[in-house]
């Protein structure tokens, strides 16, 4: 019941959205298509701005990665979080997950094929990616799309936040399946 | 004091250099140059794809967020979860349209909707802009903001029930409710994170140019 009314609300918010939205523009009486192109004309302009912040971050993420330095990374931290009950199959998802999106996707696909899609290995994973985001992409983007480039304490905070995320993710995980 | 306040500050430029600094050092060590290079100008231009990828949905999303605006949807939303708002964001004046513009946001990011959440989170960025003294750095509210959302709050993994189903899980959705559980604390842990570390990271410029005025 819950689970077809969630696929009904993610098959259709956005034609709903998209439809809802300049509807209640004609009721207040809006110039509904004419106040749109007014909006949609920063589109541009704001998808180049974020261009730099996002070069900037993933080319250092690209470097980092390629060089292996990210596979010593994790291997660095399997015996620190071992002894915590940590599973260490899940600790480059950890890692991974703030970095990389597309990268921390394709490790949880291939934790899925290896263990089994039902094992609790692949169902920490999902957890573990569904429950958090890309946060330098993220950073990248917002900040860049306002030109911020002193972002104070962002970065600790969502880290710290990420951190919460992942180890919440184990803990439940270990005690629902 | 302060200048350890402003070397923390930076923090981002520490972490940008290292992870270059350390690729070179490991790629002198393992030989893997070649690699490095490769991710380098494979990383520059898929930023690129990915911000042109942007450009017609983020089009569409803020020319419908103008419509939701003229009609008073923005500020509508942003009076009906006014006391949240006011405990997450205490800086954002109440009538401020920046309150309409992250619960959107936050909606949207909430839903999955992941094409509409990225444009929407933009506008409520550039909402808080308005709202910023000094327009190099970050204010307290924009931290929170951007910390929630890399919390990643989500009420249906939709892509993660894709994987699973496609890998022939019995139970695909057995993850919903771990997944709310997990983000919900991460989420928890972004606002105490940002609201906590905010007055270690101070607004005012580095020390230098106070000793120097």
């Amino acid at each position: 019941m819950i689970r077809s009314a969630l696929d009904a609300i993610s098959l259709w918010a956005i034609p709903v959205l998209l439809v809802a939205i300049p509807l209640a523009g004609m009721l207040r009486k809006v110039k509904v298509y004419d106040v749109f192109i007014e909006g949609a004309k920063e589109g541009f302009d704001v998808a180049v701005k974020i261009i730099p912040f996002l070069v900037g971050i993933l080319v250092a993420i690209g470097m980092f990665r390629g060089s292996g330095a990210m596979d010593l990374l994790m291997a660095a931290m399997r015996p620190l979080v071992a002894p915590l009950g940590f599973p260490p199959e899940l600790v480059p998802l950890a890692v991974l997950r703030s970095l990389t999106g597309s990268g921390s996707l394709a490790f949880t696909t291939d934790l899925v094929k290896t263990h089994g899609p039902d094992s609790v290995i692949a169902r920490t994973a999902a957890t573990m990616y569904g429950s958090s985001e890309t946060t330098f992409y993220v950073l990248a983007v917002y900040f860049g799309s306002v030109g911020v480039r002193r972002t104070r304490h962002a970065v600790p905070a969502a880290l710290i936040a990420d951190l919460v995320a992942a180890v919440a993710a184990v803990a439940v995980c270990a005690w629902m399946f | 004091m302060y200048i350890g306040c402003a070397t923390i500050t930076n923090m981002l430029n520490y972490i940008w250099f290292g992870l270059m600094a350390i690729a070179l050092v490991v790629a002198a060590i393992n030989g893997t140059a070649e690699a490095v290079t490769r991710g380098a100008v494979e990383s520059a231009s898929s930023a690129v794809q990915i911000a042109i990828g942007l450009v017609g949905i983020m089009t569409l999303w803020l020319g419908m967020m103008r419509i939701a605006e003229a009609a008073g949807l923005v500020s509508l939303v942003g009076r009906a979860l006014r006391p949240l708002l006011r405990w997450l964001f205490p800086d954002v004046p109440p009538a401020h349209p920046a309150g309409g513009a992250i619960v959107v946001a936050l909606a949207a990011n909430m839903l999955g909707l992941n094409n509409a959440a990225t444009p929407l989170g933009i506008k409520a960025m550039e909402e808080l802009n308005t709202l910023n003294p000094d327009k190099d750095t970050a204010t307290n509210a924009m931290v929170t903001l951007m910390a929630i959302t890399t919390a990643g709050v989500q009420l249906v993994p939709a892509s993660m029930i894709g994987v699973l189903a496609a890998a022939g899980s019995t139970n695909p959705t057995a993850i919903i409710a771990p997944t709310i559980l997990a983000t919900a604390a991460g989420t928890m842990a972004a606002v105490i994170a940002a609201r906590a570390l905010e007055r270690f990271y101070p607004v005012s410029a580095p020390a230098a140019e106070e000793v120097r005025s």
